[in-house]
């Protein structure tokens, strides 16, 4: 990592771009932006992400920065969050949002919508418990409605709970009144979020972005 | 111009009076024969002389001699326009009805064919009669009268997200593909007149630039149609939008393109600079017309700001600054269609926050009722046309039109797709680029637009009908009548009817932060960068100006979830004891099962009222009370009838009554549980708090209660139904009340029940006001209690006794 850091040279690069399918101009690019993140330093801390001003004013904020120091999303089994992150790290993150190459099976399309939609569970899911309960949720609800002038918790409260009783239902079906549904599990979450056809297609792309990003960078 | 030719005509749609006819045809067509007894209003049996004078003014050839008094006079000259504009609507109308009662007949032929096949019949008996057939497709009429609420419905009713989502795509074959039709249509075109070998043949003194213009003219997709048979078809999103706004979008192209050559045409020759000239009008008409439908969509957005105190004429706002803006578009030939869907589409976040309720409903069905009879009106008068007009048929040109357009289009398709896939993320399928190839249906825009050619420039004219109507048949019948199996045989995947749900918008939105988010972090300006930025504008500026009160500073979400939840109420009422589940999943699933399970001691106190504004709440109390009087009124009445109906039976027929009601009840309570049990609003949400009181107060439940009690009509499933919905958070009944009497006489206690009636109608629909943003605080505990209690008191009290208890209450009501 040192190495790196000293001399982005070629050959690293394309040891992180086998990893992480990113191109090499691309892993250029963002090894720039990290550096200029990381005020040149060899790790990134949260401050320094919380430091971007564009960021300020959006309502996830939080779960965003999370999303980069939690080591479920470094592809290594890991679990728990760490306080700073390597470039290696950043890229890993970066690369959920890479877009699915040209031309791949159906197979690996619904691979990597998989794990596209594991990495959003994962933000959802704070606490790792494989499932996001009722009070998850609600924190969701709530940090998306975060921005606005009135804030009012009741109502993003029942919010939260109108939609978790629609994927209860949906995911259920049939509930007897004195059991219990302690949470979206992810075979849930693949459930609801790809019901409709848009959604789909939604989840694939998200990634758009990205890719001109670092085209046009 | 063509429209002279309709100086005489039997529908006088142009007779002495042009501009007075279309004015009112305009009219008619937009008021669909609710005019007619205005008209009429003015006709024989009220005449006077006053209105003789008026009438000699208007019509000097009529001989007016001084005999006795008329009793009976006719005079139908006097009413032809308007009554002959209303038999054509109506005609139309008719037909419409007409094909949907032969139930085989839709599912096989698309309503559009039907529809010409009508209109040839109808033109050729008006041949047959000797008269003239009216020029009924006249470019004025279509342009400013028949077309605008087609595009306007569009335009309104479009979605914005995936139509901004696929706009690269949309433009691309709404410009390249269009100018790529027009220009091989017509180039080939000509190639081919040029070769013609031997006989002298008229095509061989065709021009180049005619052959473009044709090409121009045949090459556009056309939005009637494909809407009229993607509706049919129920395709999924993607294609629907990616087609129909290629059709909405290529207007502007069509338009330059025509002027351009029109222009030229006369002139002769073309230099580069006209071509730069050309590229620059472009531009002009799209972006013009985009902008002045955006300037009227604001000043509408504006209007409705205002209006929240006279509600009756808020549609009208709608519908006049759009037509305006489509007329001030007409005005500079900017392109009047992409006003229509700009001035639609700006204006309409902004209106329906304004805007109550039922206005929205009135303009939605409005909206649509124009839009289908404009639309049935075209294709008919398109059969009508067809009869009419003067046709030169020529076998090369008219064979080689078709064959060119269906090759050039897939051409074109295919060769735009292989470029826009690089950039796609969703690529489109060879199954897609099929169906947007085979989807591009040519209709009447193109038809009216070669009406509007100059004779004199144009000698070709009649020949450029003929092949027009011809492409025009063959798409619409052959395309459109193969398509539905077509898409089916490919199992092209359909429309899925889900709703949108509240999960979806929140995934959503937290999708749009998150990329957003992301792009930040990477510190690149990309496009959602720029869509928060503008939704923060919106949300900061534009919202604060166009949208009145509280409204605007509601973020999405909840506006949505209110929305849901408004929706799901009224559906709840409106379908009474009907059987219709609000949601697609029948489930058990309650507001139980996700809570947890032990809830903490120190539950937050105050219940999860979303705070409404106040006249959000206003809104919905009412349309809930309308409704349930209505059902009470029905109810009643129903039961008046049925006594009457037996006078023998009175005391088995309150039986039979009683029972008959308390099904009704035990199947409005169930679905009622149901309901709170599905993705509705949490039971503690306003909604279901008063939808809770209401079905208790309202349904006579004491009766059927008591009865049950009383073991007279022991009913079993009605019993156990009570049972299996005792977990869930619905009408808790107390069969141990007090009050609750062990026997009762059943004559009294219908008379008892009658009383509750009474008094339920006296007092109106109880309701109770969610608690207001300077509510109490009480507990949940002794809510909740004070709730029971309340229902209690109005379930099991009759009489006035009720009434006092209920004084207690007082602070509850609004």
């Amino acid at each position: 990592m040192g190495a790196l850091q000293s001399s982005p040279g070629q050959p690293e690069y394309v040891d992180l771009a086998e990893k992480t399918g990113f191109s090499l101009e691309q892993i250029g690019v963002l090894h720039k932006r990290f550096k200029q993140l990381s005020h040149n330093e060899e790790t990134l801390r949260r401050d320094h992400l919380n430091g971007i001003p564009d960021l300020a004013c959006n309502p996830i904020r939080s779960q965003i920065i999370e999303a980069f120091f939690d080591r479920r999303n470094f592809r290594q089994n890991g679990e728990g969050t760490v306080e700073e992150i390597g470039f290696e790290e950043f890229l890993v993150v970066m690369s959920h949002f890479r877009p699915p190459a040209l031309h791949v099976s159906e197979e690996q399309r619904e691979s990597i919508r998989k794990e596209k939609l594991r990495f959003l569970f994962n933000m959802h899911d704070t606490d790792n418990d494989g499932t996001i309960t009722l009070e998850e949720y609600r924190h969701v609800v709530e940090e998306l409605l975060s921005l606005s002038e009135t804030l009012e918790k009741d109502t993003a409260k029942s919010i939260a709970d109108a939609a978790m009783l629609e994927v209860a239902s949906i995911s259920m079906g049939h509930m007897e009144p004195d059991e219990f549904y302690e949470g979206i599990t992810f075979e849930h979450f693949l459930k609801v979020r790809t019901q409709s056809t848009s959604m789909f297609a939604k989840i694939l792309s998200y990634s758009i972005s990205i890719q001109k990003n670092e085209q046009i960078l | 111009m063509p429209s002279g030719a309709g100086s005489h005509n039997p529908a006088g749609i142009g007779r002495s009076l042009p501009e007075r006819g279309l004015l009112l045809l305009m009219v008619l067509v937009f008021l669909e024969g609710s005019v007619l007894p205005l008209g009429a209003a003015s006709s024989p049996d009220i005449r006077h002389q006053e209105n003789v004078d008026n009438h000699k003014a208007a019509d000097p050839g009529h001989n007016f001699t001084k005999k006795a008094f008329p009793v009976l006079d006719l005079d139908y000259k006097h009413i032809q326009t308007p009554f002959e504009i209303s038999l054509w609507v109506l005609l139309a109308s008719l037909m419409k009805l007409g094909f949907h009662l032969i139930p085989r007949l839709s599912s096989i032929v698309p309503e559009s064919c039907l529809l010409i096949t009508v209109g040839l019949l109808v033109g050729g008996l008006i041949k047959l009669a000797g008269e003239q057939v009216p020029p009924v497709l006249d470019s004025r009429l279509f342009f400013l009268c028949l077309l605008p609420p087609i595009i306007l419905d569009a335009g309104y009713f479009l979605p914005i997200r995936p139509f901004m989502e696929n706009l690269g795509t949309i433009l691309m074959f709404a410009v390249v593909g269009t100018l790529w039709n027009a220009f091989f249509i017509g180039g080939l075109l000509y190639a081919v007149c040029q070769i013609q070998p031997a006989n002298p043949n008229p095509l061989h003194a065709m021009e180049l630039l005619p052959c473009l213009l044709f090409g121009s003219i045949i090459s556009a997709v056309d939005p009637v149609a494909v809407l009229a048979v993607f509706e049919e078809i129920h395709i999924n999103e993607l294609l629907h939008i990616l087609v129909f706004g290629e059709s909405l979008l290529n207007d502007a192209v069509t338009v330059v393109l025509y002027h351009l050559f029109e222009e030229f045409a006369g002139a002769g020759t073309v230099t580069v600079m006209d071509g730069v000239l050309g590229v620059i009008s472009f531009l002009v008409v799209a972006l013009g017309g985009v902008l002045v439908g955006a300037i009227y969509g604001i000043l509408s957005a504006f209007t409705s700001r205002f209006t929240s105190h006279t509600r009756v004429i808020e549609p009208l706002f709608v519908f006049v600054y759009s037509y305006m803006a489509y007329l001030s578009a007409e005005m500079f030939h900017l392109s009047g269609i992409m006003a229509l869907i700009a001035c639609g589409a700006v204006m309409r976040p902004y209106v329906e926050a304004n805007i109550s309720h039922k206005s929205h409903t009135t303009i939605k069905y409005f909206l649509k009722m124009w839009s289908s009879v404009s639309e049935t009106l075209i294709f008919i008068f398109l059969g009508v046309a067809t009869v009419d007009g003067p046709h030169a048929w020529n076998w090369t040109f008219v064979t080689v039109t078709v064959i060119l357009c269906l090759v050039a289009r897939v051409i074109g398709v295919v060769g735009l797709t292989y470029v826009i896939n690089q950039f796609r993320i969703v690529k489109l399928t060879t199954k897609d680029q099929f169906i947007i190839a085979y989807g591009g249906l040519r209709g009447a825009i193109a038809f009216s637009l070669g009406f509007l050619l100059d004779k004199n420039h144009f000698p070709m004219r009649e020949m450029f009908l003929t092949a027009i109507i011809t492409v025009v048949f063959f798409t619409v019948f052959v395309q459109g009548m193969t398509i539905k199996p077509l898409v089916e045989l490919l199992a092209v995947k359909k429309k899925q009817e889900a709703k949108r749900s509240i999960n979806e918008e929140i995934h959503t939105q937290f999708l749009d932060h998150l990329l957003t988010g992301i792009e930040d972090i990477c510190g690149h300006y990309g496009h959602h960068h720029w869509k928060d930025k503008l939704n923060r504008f919106n949300k900061k500026y534009v919202k604060k100006c166009l949208i009145a009160g509280e409204r605007s500073k509601e973020p999405q979400l909840i506006a949505f979830y209110h929305k849901m939840e408004m929706k799901q109420a009224i559906e709840l009422v409106e379908s009474g004891g009907g059987v219709k589940l609000p949601s697609a999943v029948p489930s058990t699933v309650s507001m139980q099962n996700i809570q947890p399970k032990k809830p903490p001691p120190a539950k937050p106190a105050e219940r999860a009222l979303p705070q409404l504004p106040k006249g959000r709440e206003e809104e919905i109390r009412k349309i809930l009370r309308s409704n349930l009087q209505r059902t009470r009124q029905r109810l009643r009445s129903y039961n008046r009838h049925t006594l009457v109906a037996d006078p023998y039976e009175d005391g088995f027929g309150d039986l039979l009554l009683k029972k008959q009601r308390m099904i009704e009840l035990e199947k409005k309570i169930k679905d009622m549980s149901n309901y709170l049990t599905v993705p509705a609003a949490p039971p503690d949400s306003p909604t279901m708090c008063r939808a809770r009181l209401a079905s208790g107060k309202d349904t006579d439940f004491k009766p059927a209660q008591q009865q049950k009690g009383s073991k007279v009509c022991p009913d079993p499933q009605a019993y156990s139904m009570k049972q299996g919905s005792d977990g869930v958070p619905t009408i808790h009944v107390d069969l141990a009340s007090p009050q609750s009497p062990d026997s009762v006489n059943l004559m009294d206690e219908f008379r008892q029940a009658s009383q509750q009636q009474e008094k339920d109608e006296d007092q109106g629909l109880m309701m109770k006001p969610p608690s207001r943003p300077t509510g109490r605080r009480k507990p949940g505990e002794t809510d909740a209690d004070k709730d029971q209690q309340k229902l209690m008191r109005c379930l099991s009290d009759p009489g006035p006794s009720a009434e006092e208890d209920e004084d207690e209450d007082e602070p509850f009501l609004p």
